[in-house]
């Protein structure tokens, strides 16, 4: 008999933090103490917490413990799994309350991190072994494929979908039903269901985590798009820098197979669907849907023009449905619960939930999943934590190179599609980069910018060389060499690439441009005309001074400038002994040596 | 027969009604108005790249912009071809262009010639609206036959599309942003690729990115020399585009014009490569029938076509055994030229310097083949295309409309109707079949038309009568046709074939790689290959000589040179030549 389950977390952030030597040591304390048999260990997939990984979850009490390191483990084993004393160093707390005795009894629920918070595509997500169909089984999996075939039409299928609400999650927030509903009528030999988990936005895992943790939710979905539509081939298309989402998501479509849930007449319906893998090499284009299918055909992923839309001519010019992890991830509990259950989270217009990866400048760097709706600001300051090391919040980007930013007087703006759209942003696939006052909202419009300058396909002129001239106007301006005109050509610019741009990735190239102009412009003018950087990042405007009074003449930040720029004066300030130092600024490099080593806050960037 | 459903549409707000399906770009054709375009060639590369041709569309949610080569016309829809929105867009495409492009337009050999050029001059662009990088490519010079100059180029792709449509594809995109490049696999010089040398890219290419290797420089230098003397000898199918490249008519004969033009260059003598086209005929019919007769190699395969040659030898090198062994019209009178004639003239053979005026760039490359020197020197020297002799007689300055029609000179240029059509895709099959015929019938037939080998269609069957005798031939252009034909050969001949001609180019010589530029509309919307073809057959009809064997020249050269007859001694010797198996790749 089992009596106590030990969840560790294998999603690819607690991977990297040690989480399998966690479970080898784990092993072994259980062998040594005799428990092996009564204790049972459980790799499971994300649990969001990223920034505190690696993270390990004690069933039947749920004891939540973050940042347990390989030597923590023998204490857990011996403490809690063997004489029931939970570590309460380890346990994870964000409410306040700071007695050990109220952390351990704090369900983990009601932690600010996971309060907010409801888990419709990740609810299996750090609670099922990924890898065992039966865990999936037992949380219901498959039974929504197997409502869908034994008691509904496609027809059904696609009318659930619909009433639903569900958009695509991928960035572009089509209504799923309805693209369902607009490929299912095409007549063709062979049609196709594809899922797109090209997920290529800096700083998102969504999707990965969806495949680490429950690749059996997107294998049903799946096959329920392929009954809906009448397509009995599916392709999933994952990066191949997902080592271990592609692992589980092999091992999870062989155990399919074996158990009659891909392949021939599935639940003895008369209804054949089959999966493959097809490896994504890394370019962002090819999250683009029609360089997606390009890529699978084997062809350099590069978009084509549409009309015709994929559900018409997709994929080897077939009718084909193309929904991202995320989307699919919702399908087979809409099927369960019904359209009605979905349809009652979220907004007007954006029904259930949405995942974020919360990244940048925030205490709780990690994936969560919130109701449409949510304020931002209960995302960044409840469940995120807010900013670190007391500095302010700034902004917010949202959707990731394509999205654009969102200023602190709009942090109480209700997350869903038309919310971001309105003002400017997009959803995008659910990336949220979190930038604090030191954030130089420039260098930020360049840092994003640079991204599809440097993953454009090369299709499109526009793109191809619109968004480059676009980056060389604001590295002027952050060299300080701009002029007011050049805020004018920059919007001008972005306007044509907008409206001129062969795809998704083109049109939306110039938002982080735009956004931060919108609302940052006295940033841009403060470049252009001050020849400053408020924020004090881009290097060509900044000068590191000297308060020659304060200054006590220790010399550690000549010692650590490495361009020997700083030299000791021939002034001695009062209540000194020794004279102050120098910053030669024709020589300076502006790399902040001088001032990370000032113990005595004399030195200052201007 | 289905009737498309008709839609109705307003483009500038002049109503106009097109089936379901057309593109505003086609609908905008039907009022009158070129959109323009750069990267669209109607059913090869319909890619969306450029957004030239970008128009303003409302379809009831407001006017957005659109490509109009590819977005289909909808019920209701209002477009503005021209609007100051519209023009803003192509001008900011263009000079977004400019930014990464070499702009030494004043020698550019594409000047006057250029799509790209002639769209910036018309939308008024500032050279210098955008600057900033650009990538400097080196140029692949590698090859005898073409330049590729990546520091002209405008990512249009049609040149990726025309290889795709000869089934060579070698040519794609290499990196991205805006080191996107066009080029071959790995960044490989083209002379280490399968590149059959057609030249259809350079046909195709809008810019001077693309083109053939210049050797108008080795002719002036010959013309220039006093020690030598410089026939010119010009391809059945020049005498129907030649005109082109002066502003005439597609499909225009020149040939009168041609001759007065080149004799006005300078060349010692004007000959015609109809003559060698004749000799071709009966080598090859000979080593047809001798084939028949002893049991060889069958179906036997033209090799007129340097471009078709390289194609077998690089991707069908087990079946090279099909081809004839006969040399090209060209290489044939070269050789004649500097045995027969030379000897007759009493010229010294090594004073002697052929250049072909050819429609094709492979003829750069076969010129320099192994094997093709059968009087100890090259048959022929420079192979040059209609393109450069275009270019040649306008830097002298020759007002080529205005010259009288001249004859070529005697006796290299006597031809036959039969060497004429040699140009158009089916001509060697016809001309082959109406001598083939009189042999066989030992008839001096009448009914001397082979319209089932005739047309542009890329593969075409056909059974001819020989008075009973029933022989099957086939009829290929384009190296796509080619290898359907090839692959066929490979799994056995199910059809029976016993003779075909196969020619590298899609319509044979007429649309040949060394061919005058036409804009692409102009591609999209004439039938260039038919209309061409018409030219060299209305020649043919008018001819009182329509058969190879009764060309007078080739009679008394078989009677005075080649005495030992068809494709024996030294006939064989200088007429027909060998062949190699290439490798597909060469490691570099």
């Amino acid at each position: 008999m089992v009596r106590s389950q030990v969840l560790i977390c294998g999603g690819t952030g607690c991977t990297s933090s040690g989480s399998p030597k966690l479970q080898a040591e784990f092993e072994k304390q259980l062998e040594l103490n005799g428990l092996s048999d009564e204790i049972k260990l459980v790799r499971t997939g994300c649990f969001g917490l990223c920034a505190l990984g690696p993270v390990v979850i004690v069933y039947p009490d749920g004891t939540f413990y973050s940042r347990v390191e390989e030597k923590d483990v023998q204490e857990i084993v011996e403490e809690h799994l063997l004489k029931g004393r939970p570590v309460e160093r380890l346990v994870y707390a964000d409410t306040g309350e700071e007695t050990a005795k109220a952390k351990v009894e704090t369900a983990l629920n009601e932690t600010r991190f996971y309060k907010a918070q409801n888990r419709v595509v990740l609810r299996n997500c750090g609670v099922i072994d990924p890898e065992n169909i039966d865990e999936y089984i037992a949380m219901d999996g498959y039974a929504a494929l197997g409502k869908v075939l034994t008691e509904m039409t496609p027809e059904d299928v696609i009318k659930c979908i619909s009433d639903s609400g569900l958009r695509g999650r991928g960035g572009g927030g089509f209504p799923t039903g309805r693209k369902w509903a607009l490929c299912a009528p095409n007549k063709a030999p062979q049609k196709y269901v594809v899922c797109n988990a090209d997920e290529g936005d800096p700083g998102a895992f969504m999707d990965r985590s969806v495949l680490e943790g429950d690749p059996h939710c997107i294998i049903e979905a799946m096959a329920i798009a392929g009954y809906a539509i009448g397509a009995t081939k599916g392709f999933v298309y994952v990066r191949a820098e997902y080592p271990i989402a592609v692992k589980r998501l092999t091992i999870a479509i062989a155990q399919a197979r074996e158990y009659g849930l891909l392949g021939k007449n599935i639940f003895d319906s008369g209804f054949d669907f089959d999966l493959q893998i097809r490896l994504g090499a890394g370019a962002f284009v090819c999250g683009e849907e029609t360089a997606l299918m390009t890529s699978i055909e084997g062809n350099r992923g590069e978009p084509r023009p549409r009309p015709p839309y994929p559900a018409v001519r997709g994929l080897y010019n077939s009718p084909t449905v193309e929904n991202n992890v995320e989307t699919f991830a919702n399908v087979p509990q809409i099927i369960l619960r019904g359209a009605d259950w979905f349809a009652s989270m979220g907004t007007e217009r954006s029904k259930g939930t949405k995942v974020f990866a919360l990244g940048g400048k925030i205490e709780h760097t990690g994936l969560v999943e919130i109701p449409m709706g949510t304020p931002l600001r209960t995302i960044i300051e409840d469940i995120g934590g807010g900013i670190p090391n007391g500095k302010k919040f700034k902004a917010v980007q949202t959707g990731g190179p394509s999205g654009g930013c969102i200023p602190n007087s709009l942090i109480d703006t209700e997350v869903d599609y038309d919310n971001l759209t309105a003002i400017g942003c997009m959803m995008g696939s659910g990336g949220m980069i979190v930038m604090d006052e030191d954030s130089c909202m420039v260098d930020m419009a360049k840092f994003f910018l640079n991204f599809t300058v440097d993953e454009s396909c090369g299709k499109c002129t526009p793109c191809r060389v619109g968004t480059r001239r676009l980056m060389e106007i604001l590295e002027k301006i952050t060299s300080g060499k701009g002029e007011l005109e050049d805020i004018d050509r920059l919007e001008s610019l972005c306007q044509y690439i907008k409206e001129n741009s062969l795809c998704g990735l083109g049109q939306t190239a110039p938002n982080p441009v735009l956004a931060t102009i919108k609302f940052f412009r006295d940033e841009y003018v403060a470049h252009v005309v001050d020849k400053k950087c408020p924020a004090g990042v881009c290097k060509d405007l900044l000068t590191y001074v000297i308060d020659k009074e304060k200054c006590i003449g220790c010399g550690m930040c000549a010692r650590n400038c490495p361009a020997n720029a700083i030299a000791r004066t021939d002034y001695t300030a009062p209540g000194h002994k020794l004279a102050s130092f120098a910053i030669d600024a024709a020589k300076c490099i502006k790399c902040g040596a001088c001032l990370a080593n000032c113990k005595f806050k004399a030195i200052s960037k201007q | 027969m289905r009737v498309d459903k008709m839609i109705n549409l307003e483009i500038n707000g002049i109503p106009v009604s097109v089936p379901a399906g057309t593109t505003i770009l086609e609908a905008a054709r039907k009022t009158g108005i070129e959109i323009p375009t750069l990267c669209f060639m109607k059913e090869k590369n319909e890619i969306g790249a450029c957004r030239i041709c970008v128009v303003e569309a409302n379809e009831g949610r407001g006017y957005r912009i659109v490509t109009s080569c590819v977005y289909p016309v909808s019920e209701g829809m209002k477009v503005l071809t021209n609007s100051a929105k519209v023009q803003k867009a192509r001008k900011t495409t263009l000079e977004l262009m400019l930014s990464t492009h070499n702009k030494e337009c004043l020698s550019c050999i594409r000047s006057t010639h250029c799509e790209f050029q002639k769209l910036c001059q018309e939308y008024g662009t500032d050279e210098n609206a955008f600057s900033g990088f650009r990538p400097i490519y080196e140029l692949d010079t590698t090859t005898a036959h073409l330049v590729r100059d990546n520091n002209k180029c405008i990512l249009c792709r049609r040149c990726v599309a025309a290889c795709r449509e000869q089934f060579v594809s070698i040519l794609g995109a290499n990196d991205r942003g805006i080191d996107t490049n066009i080029g071959n696999a790995f960044g490989m010089s083209l002379v280490n690729t399968p590149c059959i040398s057609c030249g259809q890219c350079t046909v195709v290419c809008p810019t001077g990115a693309l083109t053939e290797k210049d050797d108008t420089p080795l002719v002036w230098a010959a013309l220039a020399d006093p020690t030598k003397k410089v026939i010119v000898q010009t391809a059945p199918a020049i005498r129907a585009t030649l005109g082109e490249w002066f502003g005439m008519e597609p499909g225009t004969n020149v040939e009168g014009k041609m001759a007065a033009a080149l004799r006005r260059l300078g060349f010692y003598r004007v000959f015609d490569t109809d003559a060698g086209a004749d000799l071709t005929i009966v080598e090859e019919a000979n080593e047809l029938v001798e084939r028949i007769q002893n049991g060889g190699v069958l179906p036997m395969i033209t090799s007129c076509s340097p471009g078709w040659v390289k194609f077998c030898e690089t991707y069908y090198g087990d079946l090279i055994p099909h081809l004839s062994t006969c040399k090209s019209p060209h290489q044939m009178l070269g050789a004649v030229i500097k045995s027969y004639w030379a000897q007759k003239e009493g010229i010294d053979p090594k004073d002697i310097v052929t250049v072909s005026v050819m429609p094709c760039v492979a003829k750069k490359f076969e010129c320099k083949r192994d094997d093709q020197n059968a009087a100890g020197y090259p048959d022929v020297d420079i192979a040059i295309t209609t393109r450069e002799l275009g270019r040649m007689i306008e830097r002298a300055g020759i007002n080529f409309k205005a010259l009288p029609n001249e004859e070529f000179d005697s006796p290299l240029s006597e031809d036959t109707g039969a060497a004429v059509i040699f140009g158009a895709t089916g001509g060697v099959m016809e001309a082959a079949l109406r001598t083939a015929n009189d042999w066989l019938t030992g008839k001096d037939n009448t009914d001397i038309e082979f319209h089932g080998v005739r047309g542009t269609a890329g593969l075409k069957e056909s059974e001819a009568n020989f008075g009973g005798l029933k022989v099957k031939v086939a009829v290929a252009s384009g190296a796509a046709a080619a290898k359907v034909v090839m692959d066929k050969l490979a799994a056995g001949n199910p059809d029976g074939w016993t003779f075909i001609e196969i020619m590298g180019c899609p319509g044979g010589c007429v649309n040949g790689g060394g061919q005058p530029y036409q804009p692409q509309w102009v591609r999209d919307t004439v039938d260039l290959k038919a209309v061409r073809a018409k030219a060299l057959y209305d020649q043919d009809r008018g001819m009182t000589l329509r058969k190879s064997h009764e060309s007078p020249f080739v009679k008394a050269l078989y009677s005075e040179w080649y005495t030992e007859g068809f494709g024996k001694g030294e006939a064989h010797h200088a007429l027909h030549t060998s062949y190699v198996k290439r490798e597909k790749f060469v490691q570099e």
